[in-house]
């Protein structure tokens, strides 16, 4: 284990506990910008498409990890991101104002939204944002002469001062936007968690009365969680529009707000981490289900024979095993494993023992 | 004529939603989960007695696959919480919701598996009969659907307002530490109530399958169930059913009068009505926790 | 002028009347006991005073403003802070995120500088973290910095959330039964806690608490409630010899 010797708050308000944490981060940040002359250019699209899906886990996580409010209607804000930025370009908007606008307008719309929603608490609030993420569907299909309707929305290459950014032309002047972004996103998170803002959220998320005691504006709070999550989501949404060249009103379906808040959990609430971690697991099981499939099919015979559902199957199972057996996901496990070779032979079975509590009922809320 | 015609079938719909919606509302009322897969309880109860009834599977009689498929659901409910829910005592609804939807997929994937993906319909006693009120058709499917779902919600509301077991339940849910200190075994009164949503999610089905077909994406029926629980109330039984009928009455209604579109739109317009007027639902009391 | 004045209040849930035309003050400097047997509205004074409840009728004014005029948010800002009966911490963040908590009625930045971190943050928060510590330092919890609170043992939680509303640089704390559940020893630390609350930082003190040796240890008024009506006020011997508390407590005599 590495004890630090801190004589500076800097020392603890800094991201970074010592300088070699630093350069494991800066040599992580080395290799993805590297990434394109390391990779072939299938996988280069598929990291691409994790770092995106990062993105939006990063704005759920803001609302649903750091400030405890269940969105299960993230999809619609993609949605919004994606659209709103497309429609701006076709309007003649250049990227990159088009691109931030798309971001800001997302999270104007995210904490107009909130607004009603403040009163509701947890469940209430996650069938709330379900039902949004059902309407945009609709609402998408309805304003047809603005969305295309169920025809949808094609999008070619943008450009981003004099380059053409095209995901299927330029791949890895796209990957690295996407990357630029993610960084960008990333470090503005981690300000955020190591200020006031960031800590009146957890607050928020852990006890709503003492929050109030201590002076944080529950409801004020709360509106600026949805904007910065939503914008940060609708960013995602809009290089998820790039991304996938044509979308339409199905493209941001329920089950894409499902499976967000999904990945999330599967990579650990509460941490900046479980985003990334999460986003790995989205974005790569398809593929590897794949290959397992063929390797299978290679021995026991029976050909490519495509199961509909598996991928969700797999994906609820799983789920279902983190949530029972390891609640805080592959960031928490992660953790766990750290600390057992930091205090080896030390580590105790029983370190991170979760503390079983009796429900009490929120219903007289 | 044609709005009563409406009526009744929108009547019949919302009887399914209703009794969907009434298997959340009795775990939650007991365990103060949300069970998200109920739909898809709802939709595996169908497929178990299409598997047991249908010629091409088992063929069994109708009556005699009837108890044993509720029977089996009952029996799926309770493993469930004994194997699976139970290890989230006092975790956080979110968590329980997420389990649940993860349920679900799960859920569906097998059903895929076993069944296929083809819409099938249950093979009934009822099929194909009509009634005829002096010009106003009527399914003796819709009608055995109404008359069931009344039933079993009158049945339900006495078993918790007026029996030791359903108010042990319900004081349960309020606080399960208090519950269990006043003797009552919460652990096997949970295991109950989930075996209970199982049968009541497979009479639903077996409603559903009876008036149209089922495939395993039926399952997802289960939202706009949980948005007519909401609307209704999610504490109340007779709440549920009310919240069940009104979505089913104004589908039809919506696509008839507005535009084909609409009748998606208008049950979760309404329920983004309910919860941001009325966040408690329709029916329901509320009153402000005790800090 | 008192600091803290509590007029005519009354407060009913439904047909019960929790709080019933109760009036006292608290003066700058003092520490105020609210003492009486379970249900007496003790804790419901205490949600008065923090804006959880609305009174049915009275008025409740600190150090020259209505309170009753303000958001349950807005308390703080005027000097106020708590702890709370049955431990309401941020269960799922450090010690030290706790603390820091506390300065929030003290934040001058806004979201911009701070997703930025600019310079102005980055003051703030040495800034906070200083004032922080010298609570830290205050009641010994050095150890536990870094320990996430749902690892924490009862005792020291309690310490805690009397560090977290010390960090709000209160002038006036209200502890709600602040050595419930606390052993001899943990009691008798808080009892010179306390007393050092009032001498080195100049904080009133009001605190709701049923042990009568810290009560009469510390503090230099009590009043008696039952059924959120005022029994009887004075210096802890006053009271605890006053017939309708010693009735209250023990019932009628035969």
């Amino acid at each position: 284990m590495r004890i630090v010797f801190k004589t500076d708050y800097m020392q603890d308000i800094r991201p970074w506990k010592d300088g070699f944490q630093l350069s494991l981060y800066l040599i992580l940040l080395a290799i993805a910008v590297a990434a394109p002359y390391l990779l072939d250019i299938f996988y280069l699209g598929e990291l691409t498409n994790v770092l995106i899906w990062a993105i939006a886990g990063l704005g759920l996580m803001v609302l649903t990890g750091h400030t405890g409010q269940a969105s299960l209607g993230h999809a619609a804000f993609l949605a919004i991101g994606c659209y709103s930025n497309v429609i701006l370009i076709e309007q003649g908007v250049p990227f990159i104002i088009a691109f931030p606008l798309a971001g800001l307008l997302t999270g104007v719309i995210g904490a107009t939204i909130a607004i009603p929603a403040l009163r509701l608490h947890g469940i209430y609030l996650a069938i709330f944002t379900l039902a949004l993420s059902i309407l945009m569907d609709d609402v998408i299909v309805l304003s047809e002469p603005i969305t295309g309707g169920v025809a949808g929305k094609y999008i070619a290459g943008v450009d981003l001062l004099g380059l053409t950014i095209d995901r299927w032309g330029t791949p890895i002047l796209f990957y690295w936007l996407t990357l630029a972004i993610t960084v960008i996103v990333t470090l503005g998170y981690i300000n955020l968690l190591r200020t006031s803002l960031g800590r009146s959220f957890i607050a928020v998320r852990d006890s709503e009365v003492s929050a109030q005691a201590m002076g944080v504006d529950i409801a004020k709070t709360k509106t600026v969680s949805f904007g910065l999550s939503c914008m940060v989501t609708g960013w995602a949404g809009a290089l998820m529009g790039l991304y996938s060249g044509a979308f339409n009103n199905e493209t941001f379906s329920v089950v894409i707000s499902i499976q967000l808040l999904m990945m999330i959990v599967i990579g650990g609430l509460g941490s900046i981490h479980g985003a990334f971690f999460g986003a790995v697991v989205i974005g790569f099981l398809p593929q590897f289900l794949s290959i397992a499939k063929e390797n299978v099919s290679a021995v026991f015979g029976g050909g490519s024979v495509a199961i509909p559902g598996l991928e969700f199957g797999i994906f609820g199972m799983i789920l279902i095993l983190f949530i029972l057996f390891e609640p805080m996901g592959l960031y928490g496990r992660w953790l766990k494993i750290r600390t057992f070779f930091e205090l080896f032979p030390f580590y105790r079975k029983d370190m991170f023992k979760r503390q079983k509590s009796y429900l009490k009922t929120e219903r007289l809320r | 004529m044609e709005n009563l015609q409406l009526l009744i079938s929108g009547l019949a719909n919302g009887c399914v939603y209703g009794l969907i919606a009434l298997g959340f509302v009795l775990i939650y009322k007991a365990t103060e989960a949300v069970n998200f897969a109920q739909g898809d309880f709802m939709m595996l109860g169908a497929f178990v007695t299409i598997g047991l009834t249908n010629t091409e599977y088992m063929g069994l009689p109708f009556m005699v696959a009837l108890p044993i498929s509720i029977g089996l659901m009952a029996l799926l409910g309770y493993l469930l919480d004994r194997f699976v829910i139970r290890q989230m005592f006092g975790e956080s609804q979110v968590a329980v919701v997420i389990l649940t939807i993860s349920l679900g997929f799960v859920i569906r994937f097998v059903a895929g598996l076993i069944w296929g993906h083809n819409p099938q319909t249950l093979q009934n006693p009822l099929a194909g009969k009509d009634l005829n009120f002096g010009g106003l058709v009527l399914g003796m499917e819709d009608v055995a659907v109404i008359i069931v779902t009344v039933l079993l919600t009158t049945v339900l509301f006495a078993f918790f307002n007026r029996t030791k077991l359903g108010l042990a339940m319900q004081a349960s849910s309020q606080n399960q530490l208090a519950a269990y200190y006043m003797g009552i075994p919460v652990k096997r009164v949970q295991g109950f109530i989930w075996a209970l949503a199982g049968a009541v999610a497979c009479i639903a089905g077996i409603l559903f399958a009876a008036k149209g077909a089922v495939d395993p994406n039926t399952g997802l029926l289960g939202i706009k169930a949980f948005a007519a629980a909401v609307i209704g109330g999610f504490g109340s039984l007779p709440g549920a059913l009310m919240g069940g009928l009104i979505v089913g009455v104004i589908e039809p209604f919506a696509s008839r009068y507005i535009a084909a579109g609409y009748s998606q739109v208008a049950p979760y317009a309404l329920l983004l009505a309910v919860l941001v007027f009325r966040p408690h639902g329709l029916f329901s009391q509320v009153r402000v926790k005790k800090v | 002028m008192s600091l803290l004045e509590i007029e005519n209040v009354t407060l009913k849930f439904g047909g019960l009347t929790a709080v019933d035309d109760l009036s006292f003050s608290v003066e700058e400097g003092e520490v105020f006991a609210i003492v009486g047997p379970n249900g007496a509205g003790k804790s419901t004074v205490f949600n008065l005073i923090s804006r959880f409840y609305d009174p049915y009728a009275g008025s409740i004014r600190f150090d020259g403003h209505d309170l009753l005029q303000v958001k349950p948010s807005g308390v703080a800002a005027y000097g106020v802070a708590r702890t709370f009966q049955n431990i309401e911490l941020f269960e799922h963040a450090t010690v030290l995120q706790n603390l820091l908590v506390g300065r929030h009625r003290h934040r001058k930045t806004n979201v911009l500088s701070e997703i930025f971190f600019t310079p102005s943050a980055r003051r703030q928060e040495i800034e906070n973290r200083e004032k922080v510590e010298e609570v830290i330092d205050f009641l010994d919890l050095q150890a536990y910095r870094d320990k996430m609170i749902a690892g924490l043992p009862y005792g020291v939680r309690k310490v805690v959330e009397v560090a977290r509303a010390l960090s709000t640089d209160p002038k006036l704390l209200l502890l709600d039964e602040p050595a419930s559940g606390l052993s001899v020893e943990e009691t008798t630390d808080m009892r010179w806690w306390i007393d050092d609350i009032r001498r080195q930082m100049g904080i009133t003190v009001l605190m709701v608490e049923h042990d009568m040796g810290l009560v009469s240890g510390v503090s230099d008024r009590v009043l008696a409630m039952a059924d959120g009506a005022k029994l009887a006020m004075g210096t802890p011997a006053e009271v605890q010899s006053h017939p309708d508390v010693i009735e209250a407590y023990l019932g009628h005599a035969a």
